[in-house]
């Protein structure tokens, strides 16, 4: 029976039919979906680990003990895991493991867009790249055979549109997959100089096997849809479905395995169409391949390496055509609407008292990003995960070598902390230095859609688990300074950052109170604005809450949005807000 | 009325208004229908009360999930700003069906842009055709302003006849809590009659 899947889904249900045992993974648009889907299934073991790079190292030893193992991230994840990965793939594996990221062209939900396609070269692993939820579930049960069958890691790249786009898939049944016995093997997982220089010409000679496995057409990976053959175009993942779109009538060469690329196959397409394009987004990763062959083909000249490409971009760009669309019959101005932080959210006085303050922020990765938009603007930098905290220090230092302090904190969610913002508060430590770490403590991981993690004493099955004591955790690394304050109390928070931002050693705020989202969470009914009393200063507007609002110059609160959380009772000096009693 | 040899089907609105669960309503029915069809949605940081837009694509052979600028048959809008700002990825005598409910983006919120008042007017001097309903309210009647989005579906199942009633039951039924079934049953036939009158 065919089931409409979302392909992250889709991807879990490969990975169960394919008796997947062990599951590791950290959270991150788009790629979250998979882990929280895998976790629905008994018979996993499944987990959020606190990074990538720990959820890779948790995946490995569950291969090498002879498992079938997974762990599933978004592409700058794999930054962090890059370390396991690029020696995995020289030690291989016993079960099958495989790596799944999802890549966010037109960066939906992400800092960057870097093409992982480049991660499978570089480190001399195979990857596929699924273009619809099918293939989603195909190509996990594939990649886990071959992952055995030539020993090594393998990666199965998504894209956000695969990721979150539905589509029907076949659903079979689980395998019964037997443990491989664990063979305690030096040569081949103990990677120092002597044993990894062996390894490397194993790693060598098996991107040749590779290479010939990806020419075989029969192993349905890579096609080729031969039709008229004026026109032929390379393509894979989401690309594919773009191009059957706008070149329904073209010859195809779909590429289901990126990485090694068959080069006899696309030798044979080149000769066999009069004009080659590829069509892929991000970097030119297979044209430049193509091209290196020899072979006259173009691609980037005609589509863009920024953001996605769609039948609107690839129709215009290549056909100079555009289709008809509704008009209306007035130009009418239409005001953005960006994404704000919700209403009742605890980040909101955080981020009005470091406004207000006018103090240097460095930021991270979460929904406190959004500290960075009007109408607080209170956030200066953000990089990548754990950045806040590493960088306040690198500032501090930077102003210290000149003689100078600009009053400065780093603000981080509890997630992010736990990721990788603990090590950098040791360095702050270590290294002497004086900066002020705001922990955003909202007791979940919020923009991803409420996962679980270390801090908040539960598992991804929603069993009970230790949480880790945030206070006790910067105690014991050394901070002295460390306070636990309510972000919905501003005065007193505000006081708060004023003292440890002048204390002469590193100091941690806690910031501490839970996500709006959360069920638990009830603040009663909402808030409201005595006309009569109100003055039309607009002081309750500076919090940006959306639930505040002027009509025609008379300040409303939106009854039907406002959670009742009283932040905005603080901004009025005339008393003029408050719930009816 | 529509048919679902091809229809393309393009759901608008704001963050947190529910049009996932409308998508997946929708693209069940289809399947249900024995239809190949897709569905493109929308997570993470737009979530936060910015646009949304979900794409649900129905026919023999779907390829690309996305519906692109001029190729939906049908808008459906759950906030009339969002109805107008997605108006080019209407085919040329498309249909829109949208909530009258507004909602103040932020720039709107702080003063630094103005809502347009004149947008419903707007449309329905435009090459289009024009259905408007009080979703909220109908939603409201039924008990609860979360069912915007059934409402919203059922005005939609009033166009495609060939879906017979047993099919929007059972789809319905796979998307929503079976405790939330009855308020979400009334509000779908909320939607259903609301365009006959």
């Amino acid at each position: 029976m065919k089931k409409l899947l979302l392909g992250n889904e889709a991807v879990a249900r490969g990975a169960w039919e394919a008796g997947v045992n062990v599951v590791s993974s950290y959270p991150g648009t788009p790629s979250t979906e998979i882990t929280e889907n895998i976790a629905k299934y008994d018979e996993v073991f499944c987990e959020w680990a606190p990074n990538e790079k720990v959820a890779t190292e948790v995946a490995i030893g569950a291969a090498v003990a002879g498992a079938r193992s997974m762990c599933c991230m978004k592409h700058v994840g794999v930054n962090v895991a890059a370390d396991p990965l690029f020696t995995v793939a020289y030690t291989g594996v016993n079960g099958g493991f495989v790596l799944v990221v999802a890549d966010d062209p037109g960066m939906h939900s992400s800092q960057n867009e870097q093409d992982s396609r480049f991660y499978a070269l570089s480190a001399h692993v195979p990857m596929l790249e699924p273009s619809d939820a099918q293939e989603c579930l195909d190509f996990t049960k594939k990649a886990f055979e071959i992952s055995e069958n030539f020993d090594t890691p393998v990666i199965l790249r998504l894209t956000t549109r695969v990721a979150h786009a539905r589509s029907l898939a076949e659903l079979s049944e689980r395998i019964a997959y037997e443990k491989k016995p664990y063979k305690k093997d030096t040569m081949k997982y103990v990677m120092m100089p002597g044993m990894a220089k062996k390894r490397h010409v194993f790693v060598d000679e098996r991107t040749v096997k590779l290479k010939e496995f990806s020419e075989d057409a029969s192993g349905g990976l890579n096609v080729v849809e031969y039709n008229d053959k004026k026109l032929g175009i390379i393509t894979s993942g989401i690309s594919y479905q773009y191009t059957k779109e706008v070149f329904p009538e073209a010859s195809v060469l779909k590429l289901g395995m990126v990485y090694p690329l068959p080069d006899k196959l696309i030798q044979e397409f080149a000769q066999n169409v009069d004009e080659l394009l590829v069509i892929e987004e991000l970097e030119p990763f297979i044209e430049n391949h193509v091209r290196q062959m020899g072979i006259k083909v173009e691609g980037k000249k005609y589509f863009t390496n920024q953001g996605e490409l769609n039948t609107t971009i690839i129709r215009k760009a290549y056909k100079g055509e555009k289709l008809e669309s509704a008009t209306a019959a007035e130009a009418v101005e239409t005001p953005a609407r960006p994404p704000v932080l919700c209403p009742g959210c605890p980040h909101r006085g955080v981020f009005y008292v470091l406004s207000n303050m006018k103090v240097r922020v460095s930021g991270d990765i979460g929904c406190y990003t959004l500290g960075a938009m009007k109408p607080y603007e209170a956030v200066d930098t953000c990089v990548c995960m754990g950045a806040s905290v590493s960088m306040a220090h690198g500032m501090d230092k930077a102003d210290a070598q000149f003689g100078e302090k600009m009053p400065t904190v780093a603000v981080i969610g509890d997630s992010t902390f736990m990721h990788s913002g603990i090590t950098g508060l040791i360095d702050i430590v270590y290294n002497k230095g004086t900066s002020t770490v705001i922990i955003l403590d909202n007791s979940i991981t919020g923009m991803t859609g409420h996962q679980q993690n270390p801090t908040t004493g539960r598992t991804i099955k929603m069993e009970e688990a230790p949480a880790v004591n945030l206070v006790k955790l910067a105690e014991a690394v050394g901070v002295k300074r460390v306070r636990v304050e309510d972000p919905f109390d501003m005065k007193k928070f505000k006081a708060a950052v004023k003292e440890e931002i002048e204390a002469q050693e590193p100091s941690v705020i806690i910031a501490q109170r839970p996500c709006a989202l959360l069920k638990n969470v009830k603040y009663g009914a909402p808030v409201k604005i005595d006309t009569e009393k109100c003055k039309k200063c607009g002081a309750c507007m500076k919090l940006g809450c959306p639930a505040i609002y002027n009509d025609n110059g008379v300040y409303k609160i939106d009854e039907s949005i406002c959670l009742g959380c009283k932040l905005c009772e603080q901004m009025c000096a005339f008393g003029a807000i408050g719930k009816e009693e | 009325m529509k048919n679902l040899d091809c229809l393309n089907v393009l759901i608008v609105g704001v963050g947190g208004q529910g049009t996932l669960l409308a998508s997946k309503f929708l693209g069940a029915a289809a399947a249900l229908s024995g239809k190949d069809v897709k569905v493109s949605e929308v997570h993470g940081m737009s979530q936060r009360g910015g646009s949304v837009i979900t794409c649900v694509k129905i026919g023999e052979k779907i390829a690309s999930p996305i519906i692109d600028e001029g190729e939906a048959d049908m808008i459906l809008a759950f906030e009339q700003l969002e109805a107008i700002r997605w108006l080019p990825y209407l085919k040329k005598g498309g249909t829109i069906i949208t909530n009258i409910q507004k909602i103040n983006p932020m720039p709107v919120v702080s003063g630094a842009a103005k809502y347009p008042e004149n947008i419903i007017d707007v449309l329905k001097k435009s090459d289009i055709e024009l259905v408007t309903l009080d979703a909220l309210g109908l939603a409201a009647e039924c008990g609860s302003t979360k069912a915007v989005n059934v409402v919203l579906l059922g005005v939609l199942a009033s166009r495609l006849s060939e879906v017979p009633a047993s099919i929007w039951e059972e789809s319905l039924k796979s998307v929503v809590p079976a405790k939330m079934y009855d308020i979400n049953e009334k509000a779908f036939q909320k939607g259903v009659h609301s365009y006959e009158c």
